[in-house]
């Protein structure tokens, strides 16, 4: 009852001997995570943390260990190339977590993965869990509860608000999916509705957009002639001045177009019950959500 | 980020871009020898340098009239500038504070045949540069995109491999360019990709880009922002950077790592994560109040990056209540509690404040507030606590 991730996964950890990077593998393995290597290069053949294998290259990591995913916890400079080594080595789901990567090299990096097979989260992201069965990123595991609704977003923090109102409601996730605030991002709003509206073992989806772009939009286009699950939105930054970037490099509203008003008005037609506040994300979806 | 007219009309010619001849100036003490360089009795433009558009029909504080003006000779141009020069410009893009003008810019004046828009940005849908062209140069964009969408011309640039002939061939021949003219819209075009793709711009905006009566292609104006993540690359660019067309308290902010956007309201907050930080400010407003700013801590702040924020908002004089709002996940409750009560030690709090925390160990962080003394108010959730500071807000108004 998931999308991409669950307990089969074997995740690989690239930038594991980070400060960053090895905390969060820490947490995860304490999650029941099975975090079967590391990538460090020039710290192939050591041991992190009594049991995980670290390995030079991707490639190593594949071969010796059969890693199906990886999370990519790597300095910004550095981020786009441990992707493009992912790629590469033919990992099929990479989950980047770095805040700050160039615009132009995730076009790079874009570009690489049009002609893969992989499937990439991210940018600047919280990653993606499957409650009880796999964490991969930085999310606090014990908001998540296993259940029956799919949950995607733009932004972390927000994304937590919106899994701890469903599980205190005594609703349960079947997997978050965290897209990243980047404006070039791996899997986008659409993507992510596809999965959850193929996936068996979800019921309804509470989809988070924000000022920028026009992925929810197309998202919405989608939904409209495709869904039958019931879907609650939330749209942040009603009251941002346009022009600016609110902290995510892709949150920012140019000219008339990445309006908040736009994307709820696109969402409404679609028959999406939109959240008035942050604070109505679970109440919208159980407005139509009956489980 | 941003930079002036003249700094990105330097980096146009290193790359090719033909660019008027111009001098920009600081003090009026230059005036004399910038002119210089420039021909008697031709007419000369002069230019106010701020990061702002809509700077020729704008207005100064003081009423004159319009920050780019032609002077018919250098007499003409040193008494335009003169004016301008500290003066503060007020464009629809500046608010009403407008911006003081540091900087002006003389150019040669040209001859106008036609008037071209040109831009190159990064697309989202594509995730690649693409390069738009119009043959209606000098009036708003997306006022042409709406009216006669016909007249624009996109182009999509593959990263992997850059710019193509047949591509500059495209753009040149949709903006009706032959001849010679073609040949050097071509090259510009050219010289201008590069420098978009090798300096990571964001945006580079040529608005307008003319033919002149001679027949030669001309950036006459030029707008460029970078990606900020993509600056430690380029100390270069970097060195472009004019603080004093930014926020003090932005920059303040900047130094601790912390994402400030100064706004117009009067009830402050501060939140970790930038999704839930926006997020707050609707809710404010959504409740009657009208948000201070936006602020986002971050995922990993100390009680430094706290205490620093807590300066910052109270700086704002406008600044009447504040609200903090946590969702603590990787960032724990009782850190952030611990970052107030020490920011209370260092700041005088004698506002409204309202705190919400949840998550990773909310109940030490609400057991340290309480313990601490400081005048505050619990609020348990986001609806919760933003209901609260707005009615607090309200009653210390009246």
């Amino acid at each position: 009852m998931s999308v991409l991730v669950d307990k089969n996964t074997r995740l690989l950890v690239q930038g594991i001997t980070g400060r960053f990077g090895g905390f969060h593998a820490g947490l995860s393995i304490d999650y029941g995570t099975t975090v079967a290597a590391g990538v460090t290069p020039g710290k192939g053949g050591t041991i992190w943390g009594e049991k995980v294998p670290v390995f030079n290259t991707v490639k190593d990591a594949v071969e010796n260990e059969g890693v199906n995913a990886t999370a990519i916890f790597v300095p910004p400079p550095f981020a786009a190339d441990s992707i493009l080594e992912a790629i590469d080595a033919e990992v099929p789901l990479i989950v980047a977590i770095t805040e700050g990567i160039p615009v132009r090299d995730m076009a790079e990096v874009k570009a690489a993965l049009k002609n893969s097979s992989c499937r990439l989260i991210g940018p600047n992201c919280p990653g993606i869990i499957t409650p009880e069965q796999c964490r991969i990123g930085i999310m606090p595991g014990y908001i998540h509860k296993p259940g029956r609704v799919g949950v995607l977003s733009r932004s972390g923090t927000l994304t937590y608000e919106a899994v701890w109102q469903l599980t205190v409601r005594g609703l349960g996730q079947s997997t978050c999916i965290g897209i990243g605030g980047d404006p070039i991002n791996g899997t986008s709003h659409l993507d992510a509705i596809k999965l959850f509206n193929e996936d068996p073992d979800t019921d309804a989806v509470i989809m988070i957009g924000e000022i920028g772009g026009s992925a929810e939009e197309e998202a919405a286009a989608y939904i409209k002639d495709n869904v039958k699950k019931p879907i609650a939105a939330f749209i942040a930054g009603t009251t941002a001045p346009p022009g600016r970037r609110m902290g995510h490099a892709g949150a920012i509203v140019s000219g008339n177009s990445g309006t908040a008003e736009g994307k709820i008005t696109a969402l409404k037609a679609a028959g999406i019950e939109v959240a008035e506040t942050p604070s109505d994300m679970a109440d919208a979806l159980l407005r139509i959500y009956h489980p | 980020m941003n930079i002036h007219e003249y700094q990105a009309k330097e980096l146009f010619a290193a790359y090719g871009v033909p660019v008027s001849k111009g001098v920009a100036v600081q003090s009026q003490d230059a005036f004399d020898e910038a002119l210089n360089s420039f021909p008697e009795n031709e007419t000369i433009v002069v230019k106010s340098q701020i990061h702002a558009g809509g700077r020729g029909k704008g207005t100064f504080t003081d009423g004159f009239q319009g920050g780019v003006k032609l002077a018919s000779n250098k007499a003409e141009a040193k008494e335009v500038a003169a004016k301008m020069l500290g003066n503060t410009l007020v464009t629809h893009q500046t608010g009403p504070v407008g911006r003081k003008v540091q900087t002006i810019y003389f150019t040669e004046a040209a001859s106008i045949a036609h008037e071209y828009y040109l831009a190159i940005l990064m697309d989202r849908d594509t995730s690649k540069p693409v390069i738009i062209a119009s043959t209606e140069g000098g009036v708003d964009i997306e006022q042409v995109a709406e009216n006669t969408p016909e007249k624009i011309t996109k182009v999509f640039v593959d990263p992997a491999l850059g710019i193509q002939a047949y591509q500059m061939r495209q753009v040149a021949f949709g903006l009706g360019f032959s001849g010679q003219a073609f040949k050097d819209m071509s090259k510009a075009l050219d010289g201008l990709y590069k420098f978009f793709w090798e300096k990571d711009a964001s945006m580079v905006e040529v608005n307008p880009l003319i033919l002149t009566e001679e027949g030669n292609v001309l950036a006459l104006d030029a707008k460029v922002g970078f990606d900020d993540n993509a600056l430690f690359r380029h100390p270069d660019i970097v060195a472009l950077r004019d603080l004093s067309e930014e926020d003090d308290k932005e920059i303040e902010a900047s130094k601790f790592n912390l994402n400030y956007i100064a706004l117009d309201g009067n009830i402050a907050c501060l939140v970790n994560g930038a999704g839930l930080a926006m997020s707050t400010m609707d809710i404010i407003k959504h409740f009657g109040g009208e948000p201070a700013n936006f602020l986002d801590v971050g995922g990993g702040a100390n009680a430094e990056q706290v205490t620093a924020a807590f300066k910052i908002i109270l700086s704002d004089p406008n600044v009447q209540g504040i609200l903090v709002n946590i969702f603590g996940g990787i960032m724990k409750c009782d850190i952030v509690a611990e970052g107030i009560i020490e920011a209370a030690k260092n700041v005088e709090i004698t506002i409204p404040l309202v705190v919400r925390l949840e998550g990773t160990n909310v109940n030490l962080g609400k057991k340290l507030l309480d313990e601490s003394g400081l005048n505050l108010t619990s609020a348990d959730s986001l609806s919760d606590a933003a209901e609260k500071i707005v009615n607090l807000v309200k009653q210390s108004e009246s």
